[in-house]
């Protein structure tokens, strides 16, 4: 018997899923809400539930409050609503950050939410799910955006800060408070030097640390002794900030410093000379182009839909390739994925 | 290659001059007399001519990569570089070599415009195959042709004189007039006394700041000479050992290009030097720099262009007279001599630039608003006493130009920037009304601030109407005041008019696009400038 109506739709209030009464990653307030991470264009305030995977709890009401009504379930287990069977399984981009399959008379729907297929210490692998269609994200859905391997890239990264140690300089990155600052942590060589973070970011780091993800010891910045007199504090350490503290009154107290930027868009100079920082290191929470190509065939769906990003590029490319491809337009993160509104910075 | 290519990568990732200097002068110190005078000859912006239609490097990159072209050209809209695509799209590469910078130069980029093309794509396709990510994107930028960095030739200059141990004015004049990127030629440039008696060589060419505000802060009036600032093209006129030279600010030899300077250059005394610019000229005035721009580039001469667009030296200055350097000499002594030199050495291209009266600033502002009619920019102001200095340095020089014209113009059409602003939409076009229509009528590339860049970029994306390739049409909604320098009747553009040096003066939020200037509006500057009456 065929559905009536399509598993997934779009309204004005996000994606929704009409059978069983539920939005997913919602960029309203909706009554029920399925949410994939805890970014903020994913996970917004003022639903009346949430249902998110168990990892991501913390993060969760850290970020949505107290009060909020959060209810999670461990990733693989199904929950049943209005016949639709739900469960999470992660998607390697951030703690918590999972993907979200949907069945229904045999009919398996995947929302990809955001994801990578790099690995990464602080959260869980990506998981391949067999699906008949695929929603999934296309943030860098060129092929130019390739990722080199963690590893050479943290070695890049290593040899910068150490540079900078031997030059007297403090080493300023930028990076995204939530995901990318505490990947940022445990991937680096701590033994260089303290690491010290902008108050955004600590609050991250401790979720991170109650829900379980071991980090090196971090100090924030506004914990360092400074006495007047006394040779400053800051160079040989490491100073992890969200980008919007780039070129702040707040930044330029660790001078000398080098400053850098850890984003996918690095990858590309005319970006990298924009931020006008010293250095960009292409490291991305999100898949690359082979990374959204292997993700689209290991799921062996038939049908795709490209969200945010580069969607009707990676639409067409994959009907070319023979696959039914189609583009919805959702309002997540815009194609800067650092462009992101302040709040997405500041945790409640 | 890979030093350079890391060099390259060091000037890139670091904003700071100082880092810059210390990564090129690491560079110098370290590399082999026959990469060193390559990678002067690069950094300072000098390239070898295209070697490879980049059409065909785009079609071997794309067969390599197995991109079809719609998805190769989305690539290059969004990185703005047709080098760096290619580079990004590439896979790595099988082996990473690293012969030196000169081999890859010599003895594989020089010898590919030679080449059928069956063999070129051979060539190109074994140098991407043994070249690392940063060494292709700097190979693919030798061999388009189009290899540039963002250094000045200060910046190149100190780092040689550091390494060196030289002053910066030797190596800057070194590095004038022509000169072979040789071993040789490197030794000589890095050598404690070289006997700098290069019969060609110009010097580096001393410029004016602009002046922001009144003149009054510059002291008292008498202590200051004051010229017409033209606008033509720099140039310094050398006579040496009975040959003749002419140099452009470029520093480009054009020595053939205005048979009238060479032939005035012939008249001159042995050993004179002067500093001047190369203007349209006809009857005591100065014809639209539009005409100039006729001769400009043009290989062969016609003698109808001849008649038509005779060009004069307009002569600033004496920098070398009877074989001595005059530049430590006061400008009072340098012009005076300049002036009796003009007296003996009568000749039609010789035109001396008029000193202007100086009883007050105030006087010397009123005068300064008949700019336009006379066809020059406005004013410059030369400090008496000073010597003729070596590049753009405040206090001495100062260029006094009148308000730009300005015009309200309706954005029309964005298309994506290149290099730093690749990505953004940042090049636009703007347009002017004709009854109820938009005549496209000026592009404009500068003049807004970053965080305003990124709005218009926003509103672009959100305001789309059509899309020609990287082309957009967007609503017409945003209003901006554009100045230009110079305005010149036109038939090769639509609206009639060419405008000279157009770009954004302000984002004009309080105007809507009904408020914007028309083209007739527009038209009637045509009538305020001289450059515009038309020959």
């Amino acid at each position: 018997m065929p559905p009536a109506e399509e598993l997934v739709t779009l309204t004005d209030d996000g994606l929704y899923c009409p059978a069983g009464g539920f939005h997913i990653d919602p960029w309203n307030p909706v009554a029920r809400a399925v949410v994939t991470h805890a970014h903020a264009d994913h996970a917004r305030w003022g639903c009346g539930t949430y249902l998110a995977a168990d990892p991501g709890e913390h993060l969760l009401r850290t970020r949505l409050g107290e009060t909020a009504d959060i209810r999670t379930i461990p990733h693989g287990r199904p929950v049943d609503h209005n016949g639709v069977r739900v469960s999470f399984h992660p998607a390697g981009h951030v703690l918590g950050s999972a993907q979200v399959r949907l069945e229904r008379w045999g009919e398996v729907w995947v929302v990809t939410g955001d994801y990578k297929l790099d690995p990464d210490p602080t959260c869980l692998p990506f998981e391949y799910v067999r699906c008949h269609t695929f929603i999934t994200e296309s943030t860098f859905g060129l092929p130019i955006y390739r990722w080199d391997r963690p590893d050479e890239l943290f070695a890049d990264v290593n040899g910068w800060w150490r540079a900078n140690k031997d030059g007297g300089k403090c080493s300023n990155l930028y990076a995204y408070a939530l995901g990318k600052a505490q990947r940022v942590m445990a991937g680096v060589d701590a033994t260089i030097g303290p690491i010290l973070t902008h108050g955004a970011v600590e609050k991250v780091t401790r979720a991170y640390r109650e829900s379980g993800v071991t980090l090196p010891p971090t100090t924030p910045v506004g914990e360092v002794a400074v006495s007047r007199g006394k040779a400053k504090p800051w160079p040989g350490s490491l100073v992890i900030a969200p980008p919007s503290a780039a070129g702040s009154v707040w930044a330029r107290k660790f001078e000398p410093a080098s400053e850098a930027v850890a984003s996918g868009w690095m990858r590309v100079r005319g970006a990298r000379r924009r931020k006008a920082v010293d250095r960009g290191f292409a490291l991305s929470d999100h898949a690359d182009w082979p990374g959204l190509l292997t993700a689209v065939r290991e799921s062996g769906a038939t049908r795709v839909l490209a969200t945010h990003g580069f969607a009707p590029v990676l639409a067409r490319h994959l009907r070319e390739r023979g696959l039914d491809a189609g583009v919805i337009a959702t309002r997540y993160g815009d194609e800067e994925e650092w462009a992101d509104p302040p709040a997405a910075e500041g945790i409640p | 290659m890979k030093a350079f290519a890391d060099l390259f990568a060091a000037l890139d990732e670091t904003t700071r001059t100082t880092d810059k200097v210390a990564a090129t002068a690491r560079y110098f110190a370290a590399a082999p007399p026959a990469d060193a005078v390559w990678a002067v000859y690069f950094l300072i912006g000098r390239k070898p001519r295209q070697a490879v239609p980049s059409k065909r490097l785009r079609l071997w990159a794309r067969e390599l990569a197995a991109v079809p072209e719609w998805l190769f050209d989305e690539s290059y809209h969004h990185v703005g570089d047709v080098a760096e695509t290619i580079a990004l799209l590439l896979p790595p590469p099988s082996a990473s070599s690293d012969r030196p910078l000169a081999d890859w130069v010599e003895n594989h980029l020089l010898p590919l415009r030679g080449l059928d093309e069956e063999r070129q794509k051979a060539d190109v396709l074994a140098a991407w195959a043994a070249l690392d990510a940063g060494q292709r994107f700097v190979w693919n930028k030798l061999i388009t042709g189009e290899f540039r960095v963002g250094v000045s030739q200060l910046l190149v200059v100190r780092a040689l004189a550091q390494v060196s141990g030289l002053p910066a004015d030797t190596v800057s004049h070194r590095l004038m007039g022509a000169w072979e990127p040789t071993p040789h030629f490197y030794a000589a440039l890095v050598a404690p006394d070289a006997g700098d008696a290069d019969v060609s060589r110009p010097y580096p060419f001393f410029l004016a700041h602009p002046l922001e505000g009144e003149p009054h802060a510059l002291g008292p009036v008498h202590e200051w000479q004051a010229e017409w600032k033209w606008d033509g093209i720099r140039a310094q006129v050398v006579r040496r050992r009975g040959r003749s030279f002419v140099w452009s600010r470029g520093e480009e030899l054009v020595t053939d290009r205005y048979p009238e300077l060479a032939s005035l250059a012939d008249a001159l005394p042995e050993g004179t030097v002067l500093d001047g610019e190369i203007l349209p000229w006809r009857d005591g005035q100065v014809l639209p720099f539009g005409d100039l721009q006729k001769r400009i580039g043009r290989k062969t001469l016609s003698k109808k262009l001849l008649e038509e667009v005779p060009t004069v030296l307009m002569a600033y200055d004496l920098i070398e007279e009877a074989g001595a350097d005059l530049r430590e000499q006061p400008l009072a002594e340098r012009r005076s001599r300049l002036e009796a030199l003009a007296e003996r050495a009568v000749h039609p291209a010789l035109v001396l630039s008029p000193r202007l009266a100086l009883d007050s600033w105030d006087a010397l502002a009123e005068e300064r608003r008949a700019s336009r009619a006379k066809g020059v920019e406005g004013m410059m102001l030369k400090r008496r006493t000073a010597p003729y200095r070596v590049g753009r340095l405040r206090g001495d020089w100062w260029k006094w130009k009148v308000e730009p014209f300005a015009v309200d113009a309706v954005l029309i059409y964005a298309q994506p920037g290149h290099g730093k602003r690749s990505g953004l939409y940042t090049d636009y076009t703007f347009g002017v009304w004709e009854g109820d229509t938009l005549v496209p009528f000026a592009k404009a590339y500068s003049g807004l601030t970053d965080a305003e860049i990124r709005r218009v970029d926003a509103f672009v994306r959100a305001n789309t109407l059509e899309k020609f390739g990287p082309v957009r049409t967007v609503k017409p909604e945003l209003v901006f005041e554009l100045g230009f320098e110079g305005i010149q009747a036109s038939s090769r553009h639509k609206s009639g008019v060419a405008v000279r040096f157009p770009r954004m003066l302000r984002w004009r939020t309080d105007k809507k696009p009904e408020d914007a200037d028309t083209l007739d509006r527009v038209k009637a500057l045509l009538d305020v400038s001289v450059a515009g009456g038309g020959g």
